[in-house]
Parts: structure tokens; C-alpha cells; sequence
């Protein structure tokens, strides 16, 4: 795939990066205002699909790995699981950080407040895991969609070097 | 010919029959009887101490159709990344 | 009639949808015929839990006094439908580049051989 022009690529530089903050924002930002995991890593995995899309395929190729997004992903999934397994004493998905002064412990005021970032528990925690997954798992998808548009071209590293 | 013409007139049958059954469906703006949400509205931030409504259910209440997810999007990363093997690859 | 009109709309985007499934003859126009259908439900299931007057169940914020909030429960189910229709569209668009790949043409009245 060509890279498009350098109006394109210039507009690219300048402003991909207020996609990642915002999408960054989404997620950590879950359980106080709209938004949450998927939502978040969409925004995240748009970014990714800008660079793409703007610097053409190679550049890509040596920028990223396909195996970091295969950790990204991973990892997401494995910390969800674990919280909801740790607070099996009482259930399994018992919410045993909420109210309990530690990590995202403390109490919400009822009624209309402004909000405040170290409440709400497995909530927040899950949150941020859930939005690594499906950044992990949006672009995987697209790296492995592009990689298949010509399958007779070498993809990345992985081709190179047999005699390693 | 005649099997694009049948298939039109059954789709107006079925589509009669879907719009005298969404009929008695709630007016819109004003459901029948919500109790099970507004237990979530009252003690959303007493439980699960999280001013987010929403997110309170999808990831304390009901998360289990989010573990689900999960899966689900796991299980389509997979499925994308089997179908582009290159030719030769173990 | 009038009150009644995000129903109508529903109906109207499942049936053009339906229809796309069924007549179109190009492969990446009956993905797209598919994404229309799972819009439609999407926006059903959103517009069942709608209280005329309320706002977004969220406490950051909030007016003074309490009007009243929407349903929460359509909105977090919504959600993973999205998911699940996204997951769909991307593997439905992969057969299609494999099946591009194979036979050389996108067109479903040319792919009818049932050996590989």
C-alpha cells in the first residue's frame, strides 16, 4: 500500500496523537463520565488505522511488531479473569475493592457530585484491562487484514534470516 | 422474475404482520414497569461505588455477558489471524 | 403516528437491509447489507428503554433535583451486541478476500464449485 501524499502524512503527525490521548482519557475515565473499555480502545485502535492508513504499509512493518499487540491482548484478558477470580471467597465478579480504603477504595457521596478518580473498586481496574484487550485486538486485526492483500510479498521480519 | 415478485410479496406480509405485533410495544417515551432499574439507579453508588450507572452494570452487576465479550472478540482475532497463514508456515 | 417515529425508523432501515442481503449480487455489498441489519437492532434495543423528560443515568454532574434518568440496562446490553456485530463484519470481510484469492472474481453467481 502507497503512503499518500506529504500534506496527508504532515496532517497525520500533527494530530494522530490527540487521538491516543483521548482515547487514553476514555478509558481511564470510565466510571465517571460516558465512555468506559470498548469505547476507549476504539478510539485507540482508530489511531493505530491513521498511521496505517496515511504512512503506507512498509513504514509500518518497521515501526510495530504483530507480537506486542499478541502481549497487549493477552495481558488484558489475564488481569479481567484474575480480578474477578480474587474475590472468590464470596463470589465469583465480587466487587472486594470497592469501599475498602486500599487501591480504588474510597467512598462515594449519594447524590449529584463531581467525581472523584480512586473510587469504584474492580470496576476501574477492569476498565483499563478490557480497553488494553481491544486495542490489542483491533489492530491485530488490521495488521493481519493488511498482510493478506498480497500474500506473495514477505511480511515484516519473520521472513528473513533462515539460517538463524 | 417470478421468484423476485414472490419474495417481495412475502417480505410485505411478514412485514404487516412484525407492525401489527409492534403495535403493542410501549408508546415511546414511556415504559411499563422498570423496578429491576431503579434498584440500579438508587444503589449504584452506595454498592458498587461508581457515579457511571452503565458501567456499574456491564462490569458488577452483569459481568458475566462481559467475560463473554471477551471471549468473543478473543475467539475473532484467532479466527482473522488462522485464515491469512502464509503457504509453508507450520 | 408522529410519537411513535424512532419504531418506524427501525423498520424502515431492517427491511432495506434485508432486501440488500437478498438481491445484491457483489460480495463486500451484502457485508454492508449485514452491518445495516445489526444497526437497526441496535438502535431498537436503545429506544425500548427511553423515559420522555430523563437524562443520562450518570451521578458526575448532575442537575439539581432529581429528574428523572433513562434506563441503564438496554444501553450496557447495546454494548456487547456492538461487539459481537463488529466481530462478524471483520470475519465476514476476511472470507471475502479469501474467497477473492481463490476464485478470481467477487461475484457470488461465479462461486458455486463445492471442491476446494
Amino acid at each position: 500500500m502507497n503512503p499518500l501524499s506529504v500534506v496527508a502524512r504532515t496532517v497525520c503527525n500533527l494530530f494522530a496523537w490527540f487521538l491516543a490521548v483521548f482515547g487514553i482519557y476514555v478509558i481511564v475515565h470510565g466510571h465517571l463520565t460516558p465512555g468506559g473499555g470498548f469505547q476507549g480502545g476504539a478510539v485507540v485502535a482508530t489511531f493505530m488505522a491513521f498511521l496505517l492508513v496515511a504512512h503506507g504499509g512498509r513504514k509500518m512493518q518497521s515501526w510495530v511488531r504483530k507480537e506486542l499487540f499478541t502481549l497487549m491482548e493477552c495481558i488484558g484478558l489475564t488481569v479481567f479473569i484474575s480480578a474477578g477470580l480474587l474475590g472468590m471467597s464470596n463470589t465469583f465478579f465480587f466487587n472486594f475493592l470497592a469501599k475498602a480504603g486500599g487501591l480504588f477504595g474510597s467512598t462515594v457521596p449519594l447524590g449529584p457530585n463531581p467525581g472523584a478518580l480512586n473510587t469504584s473498586g474492580t470496576i476501574a481496574l477492569m476498565n483499563l484491562s478490557v480497553g488494553l484487550e481491544v486495542v490489542g485486538g483491533l489492530s491485530m486485526i488490521l495488521l493481519y487484514m493488511f498482510s493478506g492483500v498480497h500474500p506473495e510479498e514477505p511480511f515484516g521480519r519473520e521472513e528473513t534470516g533462515h539460517d538463524r | 422474475m417470478k421468484a423476485r415478485i414472490l419474495f417481495l410479496v412475502s417480505i410485505l406480509v411478514v412485514g404487516g404482520l412484525l407492525w401489527s405485533g409492534l403495535q403493542a410495544v410501549h408508546p415511546f417515551g414511556e415504559p411499563n414497569a422498570a423496578p429491576m432499574d431503579d434498584y440500579f439507579i438508587a444503589n449504584a453508588q452506595s454498592e458498587a461505588a461508581a457515579n457511571n450507572v452503565v458501567t456499574s452494570i456491564v462490569f458488577d452487576y452483569r459481568g458475566f455477558d462481559t467475560l463473554g465479550e471477551g471471549a468473543v472478540l478473543f475467539t475473532a482475532v484467532i479466527s482473522v489471524a488462522a485464515l491469512f497463514r502464509k503457504r509453508g508456515q507450520h | 403516528m408522529t410519537g411513535n417515529f424512532p419504531y418506524l425508523v427501525v423498520g424502515i432501515l431492517f427491511v432495506m437491509g434485508f432486501i440488500g442481503i437478498v438481491f445484491e449480487k457483489n460480495l463486500v455489498k451484502i457485508a454492508i447489507a449485514v452491518s445495516v441489519v445489526e444497526a437497526a437492532t441496535n438502535l431498537f434495543i436503545i429506544t425500548l428503554g427511553y423515559r420522555s423528560g430523563g437524562s443520562i443515568p450518570v451521578w458526575t454532574m448532575a442537575g439539581s433535583g432529581s429528574s428523572r434518568m433513562v434506563l441503564p440496562t438496554p444501553q450496557a446490553l447495546t454494548l456487547t451486541a456492538i461487539v459481537i456485530g463488529l466481530a462478524t463484519t471483520a470475519l465476514m470481510l476476511s472470507f471475502a478476500m479469501s474467497i477473492y484469492r481463490h476464485y478470481g472474481s467477487l461475484d457470488v453467481r461465479d462461486v458455486r464449485r463445492l471442491r476446494g
